[in-house]
C-alpha cells in the first residue's frame, strides 16, 4: 500500500495575525504544521505499525517554509517527500488538479489530509482532491480500519456520527480524535535529514489558470464592551440581565 | 441562471433556504434563479421555496437520503449543467462543505467557500470569508463563471417571499450506481433538542468548568430552556464524553454568529473562538477573572457559575 499524507505549515494558533496593508503579515511568526494534518500522518505511521506494508510519502504545496513541516513528516516517519513549491496562493480548485496530478504520478492508495486548514479556515481541499482523482472521500475522520483494500470508518456529520464503509482508493479527511499524534525524536530527526525531500513546481503537474483570487484581508476585531460584573452572585445575575435587557437590547 | 440547493428536513425548509435566496438575490445578474430541492420531501419543500419566487425543482428518490457527497455532487453538477448555471450556491453545512468542492471541481468552477457576503458585476463574483482561524476577514473573487458559492449559515438576513410565487416542477436525475461507493453502516443522531445550534439566535454553551453532564441538566440546559437558546459546548466537553460532537462549537465543530452567545465556564481558547467570535453579543460567566474569553466578552460575570447560573434563572424566571 502507497499512503500520502498532504500537509500544510500554517501559523501557530496561539500567535497574533497582523496586517500590513491589506494583506495579513506573517513576518516573525511561529509556523508549525497544521494541526489537522499532524492527525494524518500520525495515521499513516499507525497504519504501518498496525502491519500494513505501506510507503508513505508526504506532499505539499506552498513556499519555502513549508520545508520544516515537511521535514517534521519526515522525521515523524513519512518515507519521503515532493514539496511542489510556490509563493502564488492558489485557489483550492487549482491545488486539488496539481496535487492530483502528483498523486497518480507517485501512485497511491490512500490519501490522509487535514480537516481543516488553520491558515485558509477551508475544508474543501480533502473533497476537491478526492473529486480531481476520481475517488470518494470520506471527511472529519475519527476512525480509520484497514483491512486489504476495505476501510470501515467513522466520522462526524451535522447530525451526529455516522459508521460507513468503502475501498480503497480514497481521499480521508482528518481531526482530532482520531489519534494521539506524536512528537519527533532527536534522533528521528537527525534521520530525517537524510531522507528524500524533492522539489517541484505547479508548472510540473500543468497547473492550471487559477479560479479566484484572493483580493485583500482585514482584521475585523469587534470592539467588545468588556464589561465585567464581580461581587455576590445575586447582584451580578441581576446587573447581567438588566444589561442585555435595557442595553443591548437582546434578551 | 443561477441553481439554488437548499437543505430541508422531511419537506420543511431549513431557515438557511431563505438566506441561500437572499444570496442569490443580490447576485441576480447572474439571471434568473431556479432551485433544486432533493429526497423524499423534496416536492413539499419546493412549494414551500417557490414562494420565495424561484423556479423550484424537486426529485423525491430515496436514494438522496441519508446525505453521500458521492450521490449529491452527481445531482446537483447534472442539474447546473442542465440549466447553465453561473453559480451554484449551497449552504455551508457539513454536507455543503463536503459535495460543494466536488461540483467546483466537476464543473471547472470558481469555489467560494464558507461566505458571509457575495456580490457580482456580471462577469465575475465576490465574496467576503473568514480565514485565520475567524481572525481575518478575506475578499475573494473568481476569475469567471460559473462558480459554487457556499453560504455560511445564519449570517446573511433571511429572504422575504416575493409577490410572484414560481412554478414547481418535478426533475428527473436517476442514482448512477457508480455513485454509490460508501455504504452506510450506522448513523447515531445526537439530539440537540429543541432549536438546532447553527440556527439560534441565542446559543448557551458549556465548557469544562461546568464539571458533569449533570451540570449541564442543572445549568446549561435550563438557561437555554428559558433563553429559548441552542446548547453548545466546547471541546473539552465533548472529548469527556458529556455532550455528543454536534454541539460542539469551534474550529472543528460548528461555527456560530448568533445574536447572543452565552459562554458558561468556557475558558477561550483560539480554537473555540474561532467558532464564536463573531457573535453579535458575548456574555461568559467564568471564575477566573484572567479568562481570555472575557477579552471577546461584552458583558461577563466573574463568578461560579454554580452560583451564578441559578440567580440568573430566578431573575429571568421573574420577567
Ligand atoms: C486542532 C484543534 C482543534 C480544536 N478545536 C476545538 C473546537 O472546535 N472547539 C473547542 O471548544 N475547542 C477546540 N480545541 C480545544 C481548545 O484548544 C481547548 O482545549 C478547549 O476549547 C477548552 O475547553 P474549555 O474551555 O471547556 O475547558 P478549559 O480550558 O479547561 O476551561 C474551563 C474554564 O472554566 C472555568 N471554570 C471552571 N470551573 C468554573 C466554575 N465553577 N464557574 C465558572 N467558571 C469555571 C475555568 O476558569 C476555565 O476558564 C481544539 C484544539 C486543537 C488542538
Ligand atoms: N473546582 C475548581 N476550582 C478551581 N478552579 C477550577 C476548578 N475546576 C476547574 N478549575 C479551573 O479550570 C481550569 C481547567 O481545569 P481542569 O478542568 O482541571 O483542566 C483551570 O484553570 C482550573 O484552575
Amino acid at each position: 500500500m502507497k499512503i500520502c499524507t498532504v500537509l500544510k505549515q500554517v501559523p501557530d494558533a496561539e500567535a497574533s495575525i497582523r496586517t500590513a496593508g491589506d494583506r495579513v503579515d506573517l513576518t516573525g511568526v511561529t509556523f508549525v504544521m497544521d494541526g489537522m494534518d499532524e492527525y494524518g500522518v500520525e495515521e499513516a505511521i499507525r497504519l504501518r505499525e498496525a502491519g500494513h506494508q505501506a510507503e508513505i510519502f508526504t506532499l505539499a504545496l506552498g513556499p519555502k517554509r513549508f520545508e520544516e513541516a515537511i521535514r517534521t513528516s519526515l522525521a515523524l516517519g513519512s518515507d519521503r517527500a515532493i514539496h511542489i513549491e510556490t509563493t502564488d496562493v492558489l485557489d483550492v480548485v487549482t491545488q486539488a488538479r496539481v496535487l492530483a496530478a502528483a498523486v497518480r504520478q507517485e501512485g497511491a492508495d490512500l490519501v490522509l489530509v487535514g480537516g481543516k486548514q488553520a491558515d485558509w479556515d477551508s475544508s474543501a481541499f480533502g473533497p476537491a482532491l478526492a473529486e480531481a482523482l476520481g475517488w470518494p472521500h470520506l471527511d472529519w475522520t475519527t476512525r480509520l480500519a484497514i483491512t486489504g483494500t476495505a476501510v470501515e470508518a467513522t466520522h462526524d456529520t451535522d447530525a451526529g456520527t455516522e459508521t460507513v464503509r468503502f475501498s480503497l482508493p480514497a481521499v480521508i479527511t482528518t481531526q482530532q480524535g482520531l489519534n494521539e499524534p506524536r512528537y519527533p525524536t532527536l534522533p528521528n530527526i537527525m534521520k530525517a535529514k537524510r531522507k528524500e525531500l524533492r522539489k517541484a513546481v505547479p508548472a510540473d503537474y500543468q497547473a492550471p489558470a487559477p479560479l479566484t483570487q484572493v483580493g485583500g484581508e482585514v482584521i475585523q476585531v469587534k470592539a467588545r464592551l468588556n464589561k465585567l460584573f464581580t461581587g455576590e452572585a445575586v447582584e451580578t445575575a441581576a446587573q447581567l440581565v438588566g444589561a442585555l435587557r435595557d442595553e443591548a437590547k437582546v434578551i | 441562471m443561477i441553481l439554488l440547493v437548499p437543505e430541508h428536513v422531511a419537506g420543511k425548509l431549513r431557515p438557511s433556504a431563505r438566506e441561500l435566496v437572499a444570496a442569490a438575490r443580490t447576485l441576480s445578474a447572474l439571471g434568473e434563479c431556479q432551485a433544486l430541492l432533493l429526497g423524499p420531501g423534496a416536492s413539499a419543500a419546493a412549494v414551500e421555496l417557490a414562494a420565495f419566487g424561484v423556479t423550484a425543482h424537486h426529485c423525491e428518490d430515496a436514494g438522496y437520503e441519508p446525505f453521500k457527497a458521492d450521490v449529491w455532487t452527481s445531482a446537483v453538477a447534472a442539474a447546473a449543467t442542465q440549466i447553465g448555471a453561473k453559480a451554484v450556491i449551497v449552504p455551508a453545512t457539513r454536507g455543503g462543505l463536503s459535495y460543494g468542492p466536488r461540483v467546483a471541481v466537476r464543473l471547472n468552477a470558481g469555489l467560494l467557500e464558507d461566505v458571509i457576503e457575495v456580490e457580482t458585476d456580471g462577469t465575475t463574483v465576490g465574496a467576503k470569508r473568514f480565514s485565520y482561524l475567524s481572525r481575518v476577514t478575506e475578499s475573494v473573487r473568481s476569475a469567471g463563471l460559473p462558480v459554487v458559492i457556499s453560504v455560511k449559515v445564519n449570517v446573511l438576513a433571511p429572504a422575504e417571499p416575493s409577490g410572484t410565487p414560481g412554478s414547481v416542477s418535478a426533475i428527473v436525475l436517476p442514482i448512477d450506481p457508480a455513485t454509490q461507493r460508501i455504504e452506510i453502516v450506522s448513523q447515531s443522531k445526537a439530539s440537540t433538542g429543541g432549536v438546532a445550534l447553527d440556527e439560534a439566535t441565542i446559543v448557551v454553551t458549556g465548557g469544562r468548568g461546568v464539571g458533569s453532564p449533570e451540570g449541564f441538566t442543572r445549568l446549561v440546559e435550563p438557561l437555554a430552556g428559558c433563553l429559548n437558546a441552542a446548547v453548545g459546548a466546547t471541546r473539552a466537553v465533548v472529548d469527556a464524553g458529556w455532550r455528543p460532537y454536534s454541539d460542539q462549537v469551534g474550529q472543528t465543530g460548528k461555527s456560530v454568529a448568533p445574536n447572543v452567545y452565552v459562554a458558561l465556564a468556557v475558558s477561550g481558547a483560539v480554537q473555540h473562538l474561532s467558532g464564536m467570535n463573531r457573535s453579535k453579543v458575548i456574555v461568559a460567566i467564568n471564575k477566573d477573572k484572567d479568562a481570555p474569553i472575557f477579552k471577546v466578552a461584552d458583558y461577563g460575570i466573574v463568578g461560579d457559575v454554580n452560583e451564578v447560573v441559578p440567580e440568573l434563572l430566578k431573575v429571568l424566571g421573574k420577567q
